[in-house]
């Protein structure tokens, strides 16, 4: 199990020059590729142990696809994702079920991520069984174990998915997630089909498990009060691009680029007082489709501030501050 | 001056599993020009119950058990809920606008968005192809469609989330209704087109001078927009209020207990939310006590005893709960 502590510099994820693309295809026999969808186009971040990264955007940003190409559920198109020094995407299938098991992922839905027909102990035992290596008794003790830990009785081992309901559910995902005793996962989406008062008790699960395991987290999501809350740092994608990067303080507090501060400004505030100050940015127009994005700075075309050079020259992703990154011609 | 009276609305359904109770003696009252947000969970009741004022649920297996809906129409004032096929068919559409959720299941996808928002003002207004052509084009505009003649033709596919959802505003709209009654509208769409959406609303609202009910589960939203908002839990009213009063004296521990969940992005990051623990009411039995009592920290033994009745704390103001919060002890009897 990993130790959180400041002194160990060495990131536990780093990924650099990322890429994912989706082929699109024409004809049914003789299938051609026509061109593709750039879900992700070229982003790079890093992740330190114990710490949690929030990943927004809108749907379509390509947030999603990021968590999935570091888990290799897709292969990459293009860049390196390193995982504890090792680099996933050189390794083959065998080599990356070794790896697995210290990689673990919890999903946005429920109710397709669990086998409806298994019972929740068999569904939380799963990881140990695809591992090897347990024995019954020890399985049977550890699921019980893992129920406990999510706050559900162990006593319902033997019932199914669809006797809990939406939050428990989620928490028998994230027993799932933690059976193997990893070191990160990957949380894509994991509160969103909540009602609010459960998304509290989930996320509150979520920081104590971190605290108690020492868990690294990349948590995906495209509420930005919830990932205020929960995150270290924030990272804003959108069409496939990470448009800025900083600690969550001096994201919220200053954000650097255009896009962020619109986004931060759309959120309503759950106060009457505060809403009748509030001025959103509105943006122009609607998201522009990944397989087609805009030349340039994808953002250029709802950009309140863009000039001719926006529509011509990608902007560097550079550290404009201090441990504050972003991808925009006219941050200083 | 109130446009519509809604008082004792229950409405149930008829399950395999047995009878639903999703709404359990819902009363309110709106203003002419008056927003009105209504909050709550999932299977609070209220969608089912703001549907069945127009009785758009489907009826078996739905059933409205009791109730009456007086409403100002442009024919007199009239009780939605025991008006005939053809009478209710005039009104709706007419004097009440509806939004839904989902645009893409709302629109009828063989028709083009012209021709829809055009054939509610031929049905209710009267109008020649030519002139509702026109009117047409008009409020696409109005809504924010670019180019909006040439966009009369387009099917429902060829527009974005946001932009359906600009069309279905269109054809609520469309006759001038007095009320506009809107649920989750916004819920589907990304937080930078639910900030158009919002703008958009708001302005239409203060032009058009409608009243509004808004359905929405999210308490941010609905603090921008709503004068009064009406809190539901397990098919019942749990608090009424005026919105700021809402937000700043919740009267009913639920409220207190969701304002509580929220975690907001203009604050720096706490260390754990409150959070409501245990999970949603059964609607499967009938109200025999307070739905939100198994949740509740304040919960005593009359809670698990009796429904409990609005007590009106102040002008306006109302809260279903044997505990006076204001006060922290339970209300005497």
């Amino acid at each position: 199990m990993s130790n959180v502590s400041t002194a160990d510099a060495r990131p536990l994820v780093k990924v650099e020059g990322l890429k994912q693309y989706f082929p699109i295809t024409r004809g049914v026999i003789f299938s051609r590729v026509v061109g593709a969808v750039k879900a992700v186009d070229g982003i790079s971040f890093e992740i330190s142990r114990g710490e949690t990264l929030g990943l927004v955007g809108e749907s379509g940003c390509g947030k999603s696809t990021t968590g999935r190409s570091i888990l290799q559920l897709y292969r990459p198109t293009a860049g390196s994702v390193q995982f504890d020094g090792t680099e996933l995407t050189a390794l083959d299938r065998d080599d990356l079920g070794a790896i697995r098991p210290r990689i673990q992922m919890v999903f946005q839905d429920s109710y397709s991520s669990l086998n409806p027909r298994h019972s929740v102990g068999k569904i939380v035992a799963e990881p140990m069984v695809i591992d090897g290596g347990y024995a019954r008794g020890e399985m049977n003790e550890r699921v019980a174990e893992l129920l406990e830990l999510v706050g559900l009785n162990p006593k319902h081992r033997s019932r199914f998915p669809h006797e809990f309901s939406g939050g428990q559910r989620q928490r028998i995902g994230i027993a799932r997630a933690l059976a193997l005793n990893p070191d990160f996962i990957v949380c894509d989406e994991p509160i969103s089909a909540l009602d609010v008062s459960i998304q509290a008790q989930v996320v509150n699960l979520l920081q104590r498990l971190q605290n108690e395991l020492g868990l690294t987290y990349l948590f995906i999501a495209h509420d930005l009060s919830m990932v205020r809350h929960i995150s270290t740092r924030v990272a804003v994608m959108y069409l496939g691009r990470v448009m800025e990067l900083a600690d969550n303080a001096d994201l919220f507090n200053e954000p650097l680029h255009p896009y962020t501060q619109s986004l931060i400004s759309a959120v309503p505030l759950p106060d009457p007082k505060a809403e009748r100050e509030r001025r959103p940015i509105l943006l122009k127009g609607d998201l522009p489709s990944p397989s087609n994005p805009p030349r340039g700075c994808v953002f250029h075309t709802r950009c309140p501030l863009a000039q001719a050079v926006c529509s011509e020259e990608v902007p560097a992703y550079r550290e404009v501050r201090p441990r504050h990154w972003a991808a925009c011609h006219f941050v200083e | 001056m109130s446009i519509l009276e809604v008082s004792d609305l229950a409405v149930e359904f008829n399950t395999i599993e047995g009878v639903v109770h999703a709404v359990n003696g819902v009363s309110f009252s709106l203003d002419s020009r008056e927003t009105l947000g209504i909050v709550g969970e999932s299977g609070s009741g209220k969608s089912v119950s703001m549907m069945s004022l127009l009785r758009l649920i489907p009826e078996p297996p739905g059933r409205i058990r009791s109730g009456a809906a007086w409403f100002e129409s442009s024919k007199g004032r009239v009780d939605l809920l025991s008006l005939s096929k053809t009478k209710r068919a005039a009104v709706r559409g007419r004097d009440i606008g509806f939004v839904f959720q989902d645009p893409m299941s709302s629109l009828n996808p063989l028709m083009t968005v012209g021709e829809q928002i055009a054939e509610s003002m031929r049905l209710h207004l009267d109008l020649g192809e030519r002139a509702a052509r026109k009117r047409t084009v008009e409020l696409l505009d109005r809504v924010g469609i670019p180019a909006a003649a040439e966009r009369y033709g387009n099917y429902p596919h060829q527009f974005s989330g946001g932009m359906r959802q600009r069309v279905m505003i269109a054809i609520a709209i469309a006759c001038g209704p007095k009320l506009l009654i809107a649920d989750e509208p916004t819920t589907a769409l990304d937080v930078t087109v639910q900030a158009q959406i919002l703008d958009l609303v708001k302005n239409l609202r203060d032009e058009l001078g409608l009243a509004v009910i808004w359905i929405s589960h999210d308490l941010g939203v609905v603090a921008g927009l709503a004068d009064r908002v009406i809190v539901m839990y397990g098919g019942l009213v749990a608090e009424c209020a005026p919105v700021d009063e809402l937000y700043e004296q919740p009267r009913h521990p639920y409220t207190e207990g969701l304002l509580e969940a929220l975690p907001r992005v203009d604050q720096d990051r706490g260390e754990e939310l409150r959070s409501i623990e245990g999970t949603p009411p059964d609607l499967y039995l009938a109200p025999a006590a307070c739905p939100f009592a198994p949740r509740c920290s304040y919960a005593f033994d009359r809670c698990r005893q009796a429904v409990p009745p609005r007590y009106v704390v102040n002008n306006g103001h109302d809260t279903a709960c044997f505990y006076d919060l204001a006060e922290r002890r339970p209300r005497s009897e």
